[in-house]
């Protein structure tokens, strides 16, 4: 469970989120807003990556201000671009880079690697380098690299926008089929029809809360 | 990984360890300007042209590694001619060609990923005075990783400023391929620590 | 505020953090590329013109000194470990070991020094300032240490080390100028000595 407590934010005295409070535990979540609303920062918040400038994030009870380290850990993060995301040259060298810190053997890492590649059959990319693989397969190679570091919950700010409809409904099917519960920032309003819960947020307030029929064609109406 | 000029073999020499044949490298070119002379700086030739051979890599190979290197030993050669001394061009030559043969043996029998791992352990001893090898390491996979990438961006950029027939402007060039390739490393120091990587 | 941080940036002396390798590695993925772009060879020069050292005065201009010279240090490093970035493709041991190793050893400490002018001086940076010391730098000092590091190598006179290297000063003043040009637009365009913290 994630519970924002008060938050507040601003960049170098610009507000950009203000007095957020809310207690996010259902297994899938939404967010949508239009561009500088605010969503990003809302979801950078979420893993420490962004500590709020007045009131508390609390991931599992761990203060992201605090225990920012703590709190990142629980939190996966999935970017907009995985070009922006994926650190090492090799594809299995990505998945292995955040699991070194972690002190595990090099059996167990290259056993875990390749589990995360066998969940969404990609282990025949194992040795490739990245920069030759296509849009879609990158996304996944991204997801799989946050996923093999097992947390319990997991973040995605725009994660389909750089897709293709085929690619982007592989993602969809990937993320339906997660165990962790995920928040998902996105333009894309099909991707989050059939979730628990969606967050709309205007001009760093929390404008609408609910379930995706009601708070979907809001947000359409608002965005005319 | 098979990016740089690494040619897969299977001789001696590809076998050998990076950290001997470095320390061979850096030991013969010592020697070699240590001994001031002509004879030896001759003699060597033959037997580092014989190392270079023993890899396999035949000469079409070579021709093309030496290429830009021997324009510049002429020049060496000329200057030397023009101040009297041609048996000094002779060595200052000689020494260079063995040299350059030596270190292209090496660099064409030994794998990128190898070679950076032998320099994490190089930098080993260095902790004390703040060198962190896994930063080391860190970086230099950044640094691949970041090459293909900026040659992307540049493709596009420069694609952008010619349907506005800027193509030709360095400046129309050079500042948006910064500024991207800036904002995809910002993205990317987020999403190390994002992993939970401290370094 | 980008005067603090930049003053920030120079206190740092040992802890690079995460974003600052970041950079480190993306400017020498820039050398790279600046590099790719094809050498301009002139007849009868040993060195064709490249775009190399216009790399290590930008890096020095945006990242100051400690980044900037680790960044082109780390390119010098990709090089000898057998990536072919230099101009045309070379690369490998074999260049530390040509009579041209000092210029190329040269760059991680012109790129340091026109850092650590443009730190000391950053209120006042303008474009002649980024010229001027892209100029001490990136060829004054690139200068200072491959002339005569050619000449012992070479067996060759200073003056005659010299008298070939300095063919080059013409196209050099030409990369300082483009430097101070890019270095000021990205300044204004981009607050990157503040970002880059």
């Amino acid at each position: 469970m994630i519970v924002l407590d008060g938050v507040s934010h601003a960049f170098d005295g610009r507000p950009v989120l203000a007095d957020v409070s809310l207690t996010l535990a259902e297994r899938r979540i939404g967010v949508v807003g239009a561009n500088g609303s605010g969503k990003s920062t809302f979801a950078r918040l979420l893993n420490g990556l962004v500590v709020p400038s007045a009131g508390r994030v609390l991931v599992d009870g761990i203060d992201t201000r605090r225990d920012a380290k703590a709190a990142r850990r629980k939190v996966g993060f999935v970017f907009q671009n995985p070009d922006h995301q994926i650190v090492m040259p090799i594809v299995a060298e990505d998945l292995a880079f955040g699991l070194k810190p972690r002190g595990l053997g090099k059996a167990e890492i290259a056993a875990r690697v390749d589990a995360a590649l066998a969940r969404y059959d990609l282990a025949h990319l194992r040795d490739r380098p990245v920069h030759q693989l296509s849009g879609g397969e990158k996304q996944l190679i991204a997801l799989s690299a946050v996923l093999v570091l097992e947390p319990a919950f997991l973040v995605m700010d725009e994660p389909t926008t750089l897709l293709d409809l085929r690619n982007r409904n592989r993602l969809a099917e990937a993320v339906a089929a997660l165990p962790q519960p995920a928040v998902v920032v996105t333009h894309d309003l099909d991707f989050i029809t059939g979730f628990d819960r969606v967050l709309m947020i205007e001009d760093g307030r929390l404008a609408a809360d609910g379930p995706p029929a009601e708070v979907l064609p809001f947000y359409r109406e608002r965005m005319r | 990984m098979t990016i740089g000029l690494y040619a897969p073999g299977a001789s001696a020499l590809h076998r050998l360890p990076a950290g001997v044949k470095l320390g061979a490298l850096v030991a013969a070119s010592l020697a070699l300007f240590a001994v001031p002379s002509t004879i030896v700086a001759l003699a060597s030739v033959p037997v580092a042209f014989a190392v270079y051979l023993s890899t396999g890599l035949g000469v079409p190979r070579l021709i093309r590694e030496l290429r830009g290197p021997a324009l510049l030993l002429g020049f060496v050669f000329v200057f030397h001619a023009l101040a009297g001394s041609v048996e000094e061009g002779i060595a200052a030559v000689a020494r260079f060609a063995s040299l350059i043969l030596l270190a292209s043996a090496v660099t064409l029998t030994t794998p990128v990923s190898e070679m950076a791992a032998l320099v994490e352990r190089l930098l080993g001893p260095l902790a004390p005075l703040g060198v962190n090898p896994a930063k080391v390491g860190l970086a230099i996979a950044l640094a691949i990783r970041f090459i293909p990438l900026i040659a992307e961006e540049y493709r596009q950029i420069r694609e952008a400023q010619a349907a506005r027939g800027l193509d030709r402007n360095l400046l129309a060039l050079v500042v948006p391929l910064v500024i991207r390739t800036l904002k995809a490393a910002d993205d990317l120091a987020d999403a190390i620590e994002a992993r939970g990587i401290e370094t | 505020m980008i005067v603090t941080s930049m003053k920030g940036t120079f206190e740092m002396t040992r802890d690079v953090s995460t974003r600052d390798i970041v950079y480190i590695a993306l400017f020498a993925a820039l050398m790279a590329a600046v590099n790719l772009v094809p050498p301009i060879q002139v007849a009868f020069l040993p060195v064709p013109i490249t775009a190399a050292t216009l790399a290590v005065m930008l890096a020095g201009c945006m990242i100051g000194a400690k980044r900037g010279g680790l960044a082109i240090l780390l390119f010098v490093l990709l090089v000898a470990l057998g990536l072919p970035l230099l101009a045309g493709g070379r690369g490998g041991l074999s260049v530390f070991f040509g009579p041209t190793a000092g210029f190329i050893l040269s760059w991680p400490v012109g790129a340091f020094v026109t850092g650590w002018l443009t730190e000391r001086n950053w209120p006042r940076m303008n474009a002649v300032w980024f010229f001027v010391f892209s100029v001490i730098g990136g060829i004054g000092v690139v200068y200072l240490i491959g002339i005569p590091w050619l000449a012992m190598v070479a067996k060759l006179s200073l003056f005659d080390a010299a008298k070939g290297s300095l063919i080059f000063v013409p196209g050099d003043i030409v990369k300082a100028i483009a430097a101070a040009a890019i270095a000021e637009t990205v300044r204004r365009a981009y607050p990157l000595m503040q970002a880059a913290r």
